[in-house]
């Protein structure tokens, strides 16, 4: 592989992982969507570019995918449900901007040490993708943590997920990465379909089942 | 071959989802699933008695997942059976319209498949896409209600199901790319049986990685300790016979994902033991499932974490390994399976009989209604492991292995096993005994389903067939 190809490759790689930063501190429902808008642009070029590397076609088709249904149906549909449902636009956070940050940095670095050591051997670009795309994934669960709000963390799953696409695409050969995106998408249509039929404006604010339980006792 | 069993496994529940949902929403709707789900057993049995083995890119089938599409197959059909008379009632009662009739049973078949290709296949990607296709049905007929409530639950399900999902699909790429160095690209990389023969020669620190996401996402669909939360809710917002299907079904095919994925692992000496991480999530799924037992105030949530508890014991026993504890691993599972979905059967004609699910307003069924409250408290007995039932066998097995490989771990194991026997014939004892309380409806349900599992589970503790020992001996070996 000539350095130029690697180089562009690790460039798209890098570039989501720093999108997903900049998902991280967003206090705007709108300029959340944009940026994810951009995440998935980044996607689709960095998919695109390993269809060229690799010399494998069918993923262009995943790379469309990530172009006009991630990076432009699913926010636009978003940005309607936000209008309809008159969601609260500014995004609570659980904890500081700040302290968030910072817990992505180190997850970034747990996720390059703990991919690097574990692949190696491995072909290099295989390695870099994956390290980066378990960085995304990493910080993608950070935000669904984070953030209070059904939209954000279902942007938050989103670009969870644009991660895992870039790991099997920078997978060399993997067989069905094309349906497996399609699949995500599928399961993603699904979420968006939901929160706007089921009309979550606020995720819940607990998993502690205690809560729930005492709350429906009331309730019945 | 022109006749393929395995296939007509598959093709049955597509070819009945579809014609359900081709055809009005009516009573008969429910005929078709039931008569569909005993097609299907009967395929089942029939690959079972024919035992034979094969493996093909796609199709895979032996020892292990014969038992889980019988087991699948088999508790599809009773619960099918029960769901008739369920829904019947339902309909009655003016709780749900026909069109949901429609809807609900298409997706049980559509569920059943779902549930049958991921146990018949060879590939580990098709067997991520069942498991999710798995998890998508449920959390639509978990919120089929429409109740804030159940919105609420299929909501957080969905949530967390999908994070576990993404982190399943993670580790199988990882598991791609160890083979793929080996195997080269393509499609045999992702082959089981391809990377079971390759297992040694697979680079070990990407298989540990590869098993730690695998663990954590199919974990989360077994309902084990930290990742558990979705289950409570799920169980108890749902239509009763889907709550039996997800405890005695979804958990269980989940557990298989994770169980083909640890044979990979233990093909390879060099790598963790696999065992250690699911002893531990195991243990803690024990102990946490046990002490929720208590204060309970609604009975399908109390047997919800009555499952957690269960599964945490039968992932404890295949992570403890050797041919003992696997062996009361199946049997422990296959007898859960049977037992819990009795229970939810007997707590479906409770909560018609009373109205609500809140133990609260439950006391002395066993006077009111002697069957189903006779039912549910053989039912606990079984849960809690009192022998004659079967399910003491398995967990005497299972105490008996740990004490003599690790005798530690069998301290915190059996204060596990104490306190919910002490938890569950606490709840029990207000529900089925005690002067009645409540209102009280005349009970239309079957009995039947309910019976038959209670009786196998039954003859299983006190004279397990020997075909069947022997079976279990030969996958006890195979998980190694």
């Amino acid at each position: 592989m000539s350095t130029l190809t690697f180089d562009i490759a690790h460039l798209l790689a890098g570039s989501l992982v720093l999108v997903s930063f900049l998902l991280l501190y967003q206090d705007r429902l709108y300029a959340l969507l944009n940026v994810y808008a951009l995440h998935a642009l980044v996607l689709a070029a960095a998919v695109a570019w390993q269809a060229y590397a690799q010399d494998a076609p069918q993923l262009y088709i995943t790379a469309a995918i990530a172009l006009l249904f991630k990076a432009i149906v699913i926010p636009v549909a978003l940005h309607r449900i936000i209008v309809k449902l008159g969601i609260q636009r500014h995004i609570e956070t659980v904890g500081g901007i700040g302290s968030t940050m910072l817990l992505g940095m180190g997850l970034v670095a747990l996720a390059m040490v703990v991919t690097l050591r574990a692949t190696e051997g491995a072909d290099l670009l295989a390695r870099e993708d994956l390290a980066f795309a378990l960085a995304v994934v990493l910080l993608g669960l950070l935000m669904m943590v984070t953030r209070r709000n059904a939209v954000s963390q279902v942007v938050g799953f989103m670009s969870l997920e644009n991660g895992l696409v870039l790991a099997a695409t920078g997978a060399k050969g993997m067989p069905f990465v094309v349906e497996i995106s399609v699949a995500f998408s599928i399961l993603i249509a699904f979420i968006v379909i939901g929160i706007f039929l089921f009309r979550i404006r606020e995720r819940f604010d607990t998993v502690d089942v205690e809560a729930l339980d005492l709350y429906r006792s009331g309730e019945r | 071959m022109s006749f393929d069993p395995a296939l007509l496994l598959l093709v049955i529940p597509a070819a009945a989802a579809a014609a359900i949902a081709a055809l009005p929403g009516t009573r008969a709707s429910a005929y078709v699933n039931a008569g569909a789900s005993f097609l299907t057993l009967l395929a089942a049995l029939y690959l079972a008695w024919t035992g034979e083995e094969r493996s093909g890119s796609y199709l895979l089938i032996d020892e292990l997942n014969t038992i889980f599409l019988v087991l699948v197959a088999f508790v599809g059909f009773t619960t099918s059976v029960f769901s008739a008379n369920y829904v019947a009632y339902e309909l009655k009662s003016g709780h749900v319209t026909p069109a949901f009739l429609r809807l609900y049973h298409a997706l049980y078949q559509a569920l059943a498949l779902a549930f049958n290709v991921a146990l018949l296949s060879n590939n580990l990607g098709v067997l991520w896409v069942a498991i999710e296709l798995a998890t998508l049905i449920t959390v639509v007929m978990v919120g089929i209600y429409r109740t804030h409530a159940a919105i609420e639950a299929a909501w957080k399900y969905f949530i967390l199901a999908s994070v576990g999902i993404a982190l399943a699909l993670f580790g199988t790429i990882l598991l791609y790319m160890a083979a793929q160095a080996v195997v080269g690209p393509g499609l045999a990389a992702m082959e089981w049986t391809e990377l079971v023969a390759h297992a040694a020669s697979l680079q070990p620190a990407m298989l540990n990685l590869a098993f730690v996401f695998l663990l954590l996402g199919y974990g989360t669909k077994i309902g084990l300790f930290p990742l558990h939360a979705w289950l409570p809710d799920a169980h108890a917002e749902g239509p009763t016979p889907i709550t039996a299907v997800l405890s005695g079904l979804l958990l269980n095919v989940a557990l298989y994902a994770l169980l083909r994925c640890k044979i990979v692992l233990a093909g390879n000496p060099t790598v963790l033991a696999p065992g250690t991480l699911m002893i531990a999530m195991g243990l803690f799924s024990v102990l946490f499932g046990a002490f929720m037992l208590y204060r309970r105030r609604d009975i399908k949530r109390l047997f919800a974490y009555s499952s957690i508890e269960h599964m945490g014991l039968i992932t404890f026993a295949f992570g403890l390994g050797g041919p003992i504890a696997n062996f009361a691993g199946l049997l422990h599972m296959v007898l859960h399976s049977l037992t819990k979905s009795a229970i939810f059967f007997a707590v479906g004609d409770i909560s018609q009989v009373k109205g609500t699910q809140k133990i609260a307003e439950m006391g002395g069924l066993t006077r009111t209604d002697p069957l189903i409250g006779w039912g549910l408290v053989i039912g606990v007995a079984a849960l809690a492991g009192l022998p004659p039932l079967g399910l003491f066998t398995s967990e005497f097995l299972l105490v008996s292995a740990t004490i003599s490989n690790r005798a530690l771990l069998a301290i915190p194991l059996v204060l596990g096993l104490l306190v919910a026997v002490g938890a569950l014939f606490l709840q029990l004892n207000a529900i089925a005994f005690g002067e009645p309380k409540g209102v009280s409806r005349k009970a239309e349900c079957s009995y039947a389903p309910m019976f038959v599992h209670l009786a196998l589970v039954l003859i299983a503790g006190v004279a397990l067939p020997p075909a069947i020992v022997a079976l279990f001996e030969t996958v006890a070996k195979l998980l190694g």
